[in-house]
């Protein structure tokens, strides 16, 4: 495939992340500190955050499973993940994380259950696209080509 | 702006900034914010790491201050640090957006108040409330 169109595919492909709501312009502002002396530092920094969220899943899997659940222990983990999906620009991971968090405030065994599944469900969606995204990145640099940036005005 | 970062007398001109934040997606990018700026900076985990790193005598012309930490939270660890005569600038970020906590961060000694996750544009407008 030419690279004028991989490079077309992969705007099409980052527009739509965006118009589903996956993306938001957080995404954005971490792509406008990449440059030439930080060239990686859209993957690392979202490297990071899979590192850090599977971590936080895996605690709030265990958390929520204890006899006796520490609300404070599960709201301090979603307090995390909020924050580095807000920071990453992962927005629906974000607002599941905010509905999450006020079942946790009310105690709320079985609705913290669903949106412990909710959560999951839009990382591993998120994970998968952003994948996507950096393999087609990839594609790109290796036939000797430039990842176009996003306009915001779409 | 003349830095203080290190013990014992300026190495540079450079401005020099503490990234107080348990979340290290947050540290990474905070450090690339103000990396971009010229700015030099390290990060710590929590408020008593930042307390702990002033009174072994470094100082910073910026502190970028989280509000919820284990151990030490922002709002302690401004009170501590103007309690310690620091009189460096410090800006509050957080997700926090109810007015009273805000405001209870803000009276424990921040010079600014930003919600996050931070931008360029918010950290410019907290540079410039840098005192020289």
């Amino acid at each position: 495939m030419e690279v004028v169109q991989i490079q077309r595919t992969l705007m099409d492909y980052t527009k739509s992340l965006f118009m589903e709501g996956l993306l938001d312009s957080q995404f954005l502002q971490l792509q406008q500190l990449q440059d030439e002396s930080n060239p990686d530092f859209v993957v690392e920094v979202v490297s990071l955050f899979f590192d850090d969220s599977e971590k936080l899943l895996n605690e709030l899997t265990i958390a929520l499973d204890q006899p006796s659940v520490d609300f404070k222990k599960v709201d301090s983990y979603v307090h995390q993940l909020k924050g580095s999906s807000s920071s990453i620009g992962a927005q629906r991971v974000k607002n599941a994380c905010v509905a999450f968090r006020n079942f946790c405030q009310v105690q709320n065994i079985e609705g913290c259950l669903t949106c412990l599944q909710q959560v999951k469900q839009e990382y591993y969606l998120v994970k998968n696209k952003l994948e996507t995204l950096f393999r087609l990145e990839q594609q790109i640099v290796t036939s000797g080509g430039s990842i176009p940036m996003i306009e915001m005005g779409f | 702006m003349a830095a203080q970062g290190r013990q014992g007398g300026r190495k540079s001109n450079k401005m020099t900034a503490l990234v107080v934040d348990d979340n290290m997606v947050n540290r990474a990018i905070h450090h690339r914010l103000l990396d971009n700026l010229g700015i030099e900076s390290e990060a710590v985990g929590n408020g008593k790491e930042a307390v702990d790193i002033h009174c072994s005598g470094r100082t910073f012309d910026l502190i970028l201050m989280d509000m919820d930490m284990p151990i030490m939270n922002g709002i302690e660890a401004t009170r501590k640090l103007r309690e310690m005569g620091i009189r460096s600038t410090i800006a509050g970020v957080s997700t926090r957006s109810v007015e009273h906590e805000i405001r209870e961060f803000i009276e424990a000694g921040l010079d600014d108040y930003q919600e996050k996750p931070l931008t360029m544009t918010k950290l410019i407008s907290i540079i410039h409330k840098v005192k020289g």
